[in-house]
């Protein structure tokens, strides 16, 4: 299972049959086993990773990290505050985190107008959100274990003993 | 002026596939599968440990033997690893690369009319670099035995000249490596004859199928064994070129003699990398070994299914399958499989002489690349036929 993960992690696009050949097992029990996962839970997705550096995309110009206040409800906690904050399109991820704010969202729009548009109108007057931090990224090095450069060329001489 | 080049080089056995690999290293788009080095780069941190000494201003020349702070790092490894025990003072020498560690094995311990039995198809430097050091090479063919030495093939080889025997595992070029088992046989060969054993254990953490047992480690051995590894392979690390000797005083002795006046010591910043591999290596080892492994069975069962006929091989980032019944020398294959389809492979002579009718592929190169290479090499072998 975790050698299936281990390989789709690297490259999703890998298919059943190749990853059976790599790992010495059937086709079939890959299938199943993917399947599985999927149906679990664990596997939730299957997506490209893109430097949006490179690519004109109006929706998503521009990113920011958000720190939220929030006064936990009775019985519910952050959860149902929670919610109602990662269910606008704007907020890409939505972490509880520990420390002096209690949510940390990344919330992508088309401008520095409409993440502060965002902020001003949907987040600050909810209730129960007591506060936010608002911090625009400038620059995207680094991304779920990707390095964000253009692939590096190869640097082993081509034949050697 | 004549005879400019003495006659001891001229006569060493000139590699007949040069041509070959300059025409490869001419031309453009090629998928190579001929390099012999891992395709990762040094996970970063050793990189950045070299950068931080860089920094700190350490840029001086180290101990002879190499820093102490290295060999005492390869004491505990080695002792957690394997169980083997050498004194980081008198046991150990830290050379550039396994390959200074093989020539300074031979030159210490050869006398004139000494032989040394290299099994081949073997690594490219054993015969010529015994042969510079002063000895005679007794080459033991091991294509009918799967590629590997016998006791059966170990003992026909040895007479009263013979001093010692090189082991390579798992080996370069075709992949094999041995058992314990295996090993335990070919150990009570050489206390028998009373030899030493030259053992290139660089590719240890690249071994699949089974645990790797270092030969010293066995009963016996260890005053007889000249361990020679390194971090090249299982770290990545080529570039750097730090390897390392273990093996008894005298030996070690004898090797620092030769490696303090034409080496010195190995490069300090690729000792401090080298040193900091040892502390936080291992998990990045594991990781770019599972990859490997993946790689592997996908290969190998690819070349079997375009019809290139080829067993696991248990170890290091080889397949060496044989092409003998396509009636191509492996020289022919590989010129022309490289000029109809751009991929590399290295002809099996290069590796001896009885690597005719077998070609070495590194399967470490990404998937993508291998399959590729696969698709190009089914399409190459249909037109073959």
């Amino acid at each position: 299972m975790e050698e299936i993960l281990e390989i789709l992690e690297k490259d999703c696009r890998a298919s059943a049959e190749d990853i059976a050949k790599m790992t010495g097992k059937k086709t079939a029990a890959i299938k199943q086993a993917i399947k599985k996962l999927e149906k679990e839970g664990v596997i939730l997705k299957y997506k490209a990773v893109i430097n949006r550096e490179l690519v004109r995309d109006v929706d998503s110009q521009v990113r920011a990290l958000i720190e939220v206040n929030i006064a936990p409800q009775k019985d519910l906690g952050f959860d149902k505050i929670a919610e109602r904050v990662y269910s606008f399109p704007e907020v890409s991820s939505c972490y509880l985190i520990s420390g002096t704010y209690d949510l940390l969202l990344v919330v992508e729009g088309k401008d520095l107008q409409a993440v502060a548009r965002f902020v001003a109108e949907k987040l600050a007057p909810l209730e129960h959100v007591k506060g936010t931090a608002t911090h625009f990224l400038l620059k995207k090095y680094k991304e779920d274990g990707v390095i964000l450069k253009h692939r590096e060329e190869n640097k082993r001489i081509a034949i050697s003993y | 002026m004549k005879n400019i080049v003495s006659k001891k080089v001229e006569n060493m056995q000139p590699s007949g596939i040069r041509a070959f690999f300059d025409l490869v290293l001419g031309m453009k788009d090629v998928i190579s599968l001929g390099v012999g080095e891992p395709d990762f780069v040094t996970p970063w941190p050793i990189r950045e440990a070299g950068i931080y000494s860089l920094e700190q201003g350490f840029t001086s020349y180290t101990s002879n033997k190499g820093l102490y702070k290295l060999r005492l790092g390869l004491n505990r490894f080695l002792k957690h690893k394997y169980g083997l025990e050498y004194c980081p003072d008198e046991e150990m020498l830290i050379t550039v690369g396994v390959s200074e560690g093989v020539d300074l094995a031979m030159r210490a311990i050869i006398n004139p009319g000494d032989k040394i039995i290299v099994p081949i198809p073997s690594y490219v430097s054993y015969g010529p670099v015994a042969e510079l050091a002063g000895a005679k090479v007794a080459y033991v063919d091991t294509t009918q035995d799967d590629f590997k030495l016998t006791p059966k093939t170990l003992t026909k080889a040895i007479d009263k000249k013979v001093k010692a025997v090189i082991l390579n595992y798992p080996a370069n070029p075709t992949g094999v490596s041995y058992t314990k088992k295996e090993l335990e046989e070919l150990s009570k060969v050489m206390i028998r004859h009373d030899l030493l054993c030259l053992s290139d254990e660089v590719y240890d953490d690249l071994t699949y199928d089974f645990g790797h047992t270092p030969l010293a480690t066995l009963k016996g051995m260890k005053n007889r064994v000249i361990y020679l590894n390194g971090f090249s392979k299982g770290f990545a690390m080529t570039g750097w070129r730090v390897g390392y000797v273990c093996a008894p005083p005298e030996i070690i002795a004898a090797m620092t003699k030769i490696h303090q006046y034409t080496i010195m010591c190995v490069s300090i910043t690729s000792q401090m990398a080298a040193s900091e591999a040892l502390i936080s290596g291992a998990r990045s080892v594991q990781e770019m070994k599972r990859e490997y492994n993946r790689r592997r069975e996908f290969f190998i069962d690819g070349l079997n299914s375009i019809g290139l006929s080829c067993k696991k091989p248990q170890g290091a980032f080889y397949a060496f399958p044989g092409i003998k019944k396509f009636g191509l020398s492996s020289l022919e294959f590989s010129q022309r499989l490289l000029k109809d389809k751009k991929v590399a492979v290295v002809p099996g002579t290069a590796f001896g002489a009885c690597g005719e009718g077998y070609l070495r592929m590194s399967y470490a190169s990404s998937s993508d690349n291998l399959k590729e290479a696969l698709l190009r090499m089914g399409g190459f072998l249909k037109g073959l036929k």
